[in-house]
């Protein structure tokens, strides 16, 4: 498929984040209404029972929300890191970070830490492991790429190893736990996580659409982006702490959700084009819209039971990078 | 009188493995081409390298238009120096004009879109490489003199007082190499100052006012370049004999490196 398009301008951004938009309020919509108990048209204009109300206000809609703004990091904190590593494959969890979450997540679960403080316990994990990839891959003053990929990927397999002898040494209720945690599933955030999330994500989409020349710019590589006016260095540090800062938010909160940050960019690149200025805000509304609909999916594929949402995004997912890898490899483009 | 647009003092750069460039000066003035001229790893590359502030010299100075390179931000410098890269990566996800359209990236404020000027710009740019038609396609689909002129294109997109070719011919056919560097001289014409890495012996005779020779990251020999390219020189600087003579029908400087068999064929004849 060969899509011939005109160079971004202001208009042409405004009508696909519109689409986007609406795109995001349609899952929405779907992610409240549909479910285990449906709720039907002729319900919703003839008035709710105070139990429709119930589950509609108070049990879908903050899962609705939580799953829409962390499926927006995980999209965004993706594009962050495919545009740093100049490479479309690239994904939070390539990069160790969601590792040094879940295990800190994990080592708070089997120390006992309340349920309430996991989520810090994870975020702390994933600054840490941050803290170390950034210092290990920074080569004479500045973040080297291979070095970071290389260093992601043992530091991925080193926090596998300790989470499974964590796991070895939990009890039969800790194990359960740890389990549950790694699998990915939606929260029903508080507001102060939400806010949290939603806030971070729509700074980062911002932050990310507002350096899109200069990302762009990127591709050419390190010195052709230099030889452009782009400050390097500068921009690679301050893209790699939004993307990892991303993860460590979402998956302190939600666990190991994989994919999100590999398919929704994906997608939206070959609908829209790989223009940092569009793709960075419009991966982030896809993304959202994509994890409303994959809990969805999760919450009905065995209804009443519930999958975790990991489960879905990665059954979707793991072909989908499989096909691309290959596509790639053939030099079919991406 | 002002001083040249690019100037080089005593610039010097190590990288770690001792490799680099000693103390070189050269200067490039507005509407002037000067060959930059020499074997593998004599330094060429690392001096484009710091005249485009890539890397920054460890001795010496580099001067563009009258300011000091270093005290000058990355996109002042991009709006006063722009580089035809030797190579442009295969697997640049954009089409042809959007890359070329990154060329306008130094003149654009924060989060302005490429006006309609911009895009007249880099169409032009297209145009004037013969590349119009490759304008919608995907980089990643072309081949290899074709991204070559892509390349150039962007960077006569920037539309800077200085440009900096490195083997921008490498992957050219003749015809290319000739249009491309017919273009070159009219910018000269038009007051830009340009340097050109080449290999080609034979454009350089043809298209540089001056030629500066580097061998091992130092400075051979310099100047215009009927009295530079000269058997003693090259012969020298190139390590393997080479010949110079001219075109009887069109007078151009002819640069011819002796093999194995020209020689044979030669001692016969002596």
């Amino acid at each position: 498929m060969k899509i011939s398009r005109a160079p971004l301008d202001r208009r042409r951004l405004v009508r696909a984040l519109a689409l986007g938009v609406a795109a995001l309020v349609a899952a929405l919509a779907a992610g409240v209404l549909l479910g285990a108990a449906p709720v039907g048209w002729s319900t919703l204009a003839s008035g709710l029972s105070p139990v429709e109300r119930a589950i509609l206000l108070d049990v879908r809609l903050p899962r609705v929300l939580a799953a829409a703004v962390l499926g927006a990091a995980l999209a965004l904190a993706g594009v962050a890191f495919q545009a740093l590593l100049r490479n479309p494959l690239a994904d939070p969890y390539v990069l160790g970070v969601s590792g040094g979450a879940s295990l800190g997540g994990v080592l708070a679960l089997v120390v006992g830490v309340p349920a309430a403080a996991l989520p810090v316990a994870a975020f702390g994990g994933a600054l840490a492991a941050l803290a170390g990839l950034e210092r290990l891959a920074t080569v004479a003053g500045r973040l080297d790429v291979l070095t970071l990929l290389l260093t992601g990927a043992v530091f991925n397999a080193a926090t596998a190893a300790a989470i499974v002898l964590v796991q070895a040494l939990a009890s039969r209720e800790e194990l359960h736990a740890v389990v549950s945690y790694l699998l990915g599933r939606v929260p029903a955030l508080g507001g102060g996580a939400l806010a949290a999330v939603a806030g971070a994500s729509v700074a980062a989409a911002i932050a990310l659409g507002g350096w899109g020349r200069a990302l762009n710019a990127l591709a050419l590589g390190e010195e052709g982006a230099a030889q452009l006016g782009v400050e390097v260095g500068r921009l690679q540090r301050a893209v790699f702490v939004v993307g990892a800062l991303l993860t460590a938010l979402a998956v302190s909160w939600a666990g190991m959700i994989g994919f999100v940050g590999l398919v929704v960019p994906h997608v939206v690149r070959r609908l829209a084009g790989p223009d940092h200025r569009l793709l960075a805000p419009l991966s982030g509304l896809a993304g959202a819209a994509f994890l409303v609909l994959a809990d969805l999916g999760a919450r009905l594929a065995m209804a009443p039971r519930e999958l975790p949402v990991g489960v879905v995004t990665a059954i979707v997912g793991g072909p989908f990078f499989l096909v691309v890898l290959r596509r790639r490899r053939e030099g079919r483009g991406v | 009188m002002s001083e040249p647009a690019l100037v080089a003092r005593g610039a010097g750069f190590a990288y770690r493995d001792g490799h680099g460039v000693a103390a070189i000066d050269l200067e490039v003035g507005s509407g002037e081409i000067v060959g930059l001229l020499g074997p593998n790893g004599a330094g060429k590359s690392t001096l484009v390298r710091m005249l485009s502030g890539v890397l920054a010299p460890y001795r010496g100075s580099i001067r563009l238009f009258g300011a000091e390179l270093a005290g000058l931000a990355r996109i002042e410098i991009a709006r006063r120096v722009a580089v035809v890269p030797q190579e442009t990566p295969s697997d640049l996800p954009y089409t042809a004009l959007e890359t070329v359209l990154l060329g306008r990236h130094p003149h654009l404020a924060g989060l302005a879109f490429e006006s309609d000027a911009d895009l007249e710009l880099a169409h032009a740019a297209l145009a004037q490489l013969g590349a119009e038609e490759l304008a919608e396609r995907p980089v990643a689909e072309l081949s290899a003199g074709e991204r070559q002129r892509v390349a150039a294109a962007r960077a006569l997109a920037q539309d800077t007082p200085a440009l900096l070719l490195d083997e921008p011919t490498s992957f050219l056919d003749l015809r290319f190499q000739v249009e491309l560097f017919d273009l070159v001289r009219g910018l000269a014409a038009r007051g830009r100052a340009i340097l050109a890495v080449l290999h080609d012996l034979n454009l350089a005779a043809e298209y540089c006012d001056r030629v500066v020779l580097l061998a091992g990251g130092r400075l051979d020999a310099a100047g215009p370049t009927a009295e530079t390219l000269t058997y003693a020189n090259l012969t020298r600087v190139y390590g393997t004999e080479i010949y110079v003579d001219l075109n009887d029908l069109t007078g151009s400087l002819v640069v011819t490196p002796l093999s194995d068999r020209a020689r044979r064929r030669l001692g016969h004849r002596r």
